[in-house]
């Protein structure tokens, strides 16, 4: 499968990217590791007229700690989350849902901010960041501007970017080495998830229970009030509206999400 | 558009469309066609190469994408007529039945063993999570891919002394 016909603009620098996207507006998408782009332009499901190149824009691939929380570029990939000593030492959860992410060679490509913008409800990245209390950071034509994690997941593949914005940085809070944990479930390796709960610091988020990663907020409450594992876990699907598709009905979805919930706590508990 | 690309540690320069992909670039325009495409949806792995020296889904990466980078196809994975201890290993091994899946397989396991030198059978296992073999039900692969490590390591023992 060949997408169809575009232009290829490869980006000196995020400055450059948001001035690009702000000349050719809707009709160009920004480039990362493409693994989800590049796969809906071969099906005709994104036909951009423009790609607007920015992985290899090293200013925005890092990980440090500042302050209160861990600063990650938008282009950092899956991989360099994986093996990040800092992730693993200030906010575990991060890297280890980063190994949830595809196979190596999809963690090889894919990117942090890619994952985030593109929002698939299904994906590992989004339950994680925001089981993680994060802050997101967009830079468009206005400059920079943070965006709270709740409010940044609209609905199926609908974020609260702007069509000129390059999401070029994650913060989230550092919540020490233990007590994250990621239970995802599903029928074969290398699929998505069917559902998925991402675990820290008594938040909890659900991929693929609804239209958007959604947290539990049932359950975290109940865990806040002091409630036992299993009781907080048997509200985790409260208010949710999952999909049916050809993995799961709603029924089933609601009833993964308490168990693998129960599961999670408990793990991120031992 | 122009891409330079370094393949198999010869750089070129092609003229080629935005929308190529780096699988049809290595097979039709390079004529490297060890490098396989399966699924086409970066699912079943026979188009693995390495891209900067790890290994991607070549039917997932512009030819574009790759321009500026170095890229090693299986063509370029042996040292002159010496095999890499992978290949060498999935022959040694039997790591093959119809062979479809072997070019992506050797590329990803000569990645994974780049990056963690002495995995263990498990390690293997999940790390080849994206090359998918139809036929040899992969336990073979599993034993050619721990070979090699032994191998590079130095640790290797003949399977047959090793049963004796």
């Amino acid at each position: 499968m060949i997408p169809a016909s575009f232009d290829y603009v490869r980006a000196g620098s995020i400055d450059e990217a948001v001035s690009l996207l702000g000349e050719h507006g809707d009709d160009a998408k920004l480039l990362a590791g493409g693994h989800s782009l590049l796969p809906m332009m071969k099906l005709r499901l994104a036909v951009p007229e423009t790609l607007i190149d920015i992985r290899h824009l090293r200013e925005a691939s890092y990980i440090r700690v500042d302050g209160d929380e861990v600063a990650i570029g938008g282009l950092t990939r899956h991989r360099d989350l994986v093996t990040s000593e800092v992730l693993r030492a200030e906010a575990p959860l991060i890297g280890l849902v980063a190994g949830h992410v595809g196979d190596p060679q999809i963690r090889h490509r894919g990117t942090i901010g890619g994952s985030l913008a593109h929002a698939d409800p299904a994906a590992d990245l989004p339950a994680a960041v925001l089981a993680s209390g994060a802050t997101l950071v967009a830079q468009g034509a206005a400059g920079r501007r943070t965006i709270a994690v709740d409010d940044f997941f609209l609905g199926f593949f609908e974020t609260a970017l702007e069509p000129d914005e390059v999401l070029v940085e994650i913060r989230v809070l550092r919540t020490g080495p233990t007590g994250a944990h990621y239970e995802k479930f599903t029928r074969r390796a290398n699929d998505w998830a069917i559902v998925a709960v991402a675990t820290v610091a008594g938040r909890v988020a659900l991929a693929n229970m609804g239209g958007r990663p959604t947290r539990a907020t049932a359950t975290e409450q109940a865990l806040a009030e002091g409630a036992s594992i299993e009781d907080a876990a048997a509200l985790a699907a409260d208010g949710t509206e999952p999909v049916q598709d050809m993995h799961a009905d709603p029924d089933y979805r609601r009833h993964l999400a308490r168990v693998l919930t129960r599961r999670s706590l408990a793990a991120a508990a031992a | 558009m122009q891409v330079t690309i370094t393949v198999n540690g010869v750089e070129r320069t092609d003229e080629v469309q935005p929308r190529m992909l780096l699988a049809h670039y290595l097979r039709d325009v390079c004529g490297l066609t060890a490098t396989n495409i399966g699924c086409d949806t970066t699912s079943c792995g026979a188009c693995t190469v390495h891209l900067d020296g790890e290994s991607v889904k070549s039917c997932t990466v512009l030819a574009a994408q790759a321009s500026g980078s170095s890229v090693t196809t299986l063509e370029g994975l042996a040292d002159g007529d010496t095999l890499h201890p992978v290949q060498a290993a999935f022959r040694r091994e039997h790591g093959l039945q119809c062979g479809f899946c072997t070019p992506g397989m050797v590329m990803a396991a000569a990645s994974l063993l780049s990056q963690n030198p002495h995995p263990d059978e498990r390690e293997v296992r999940e790390e080849l999570e994206g090359n998918i073999c139809r036929c040899t039900g992969y336990h073979n692969i599993v034993r050619a891919v721990l070979s090699a490590a032994d191998e590079m390591s130095g640790d290797r023992v003949d399977a047959a002394v090793q049963t004796r």
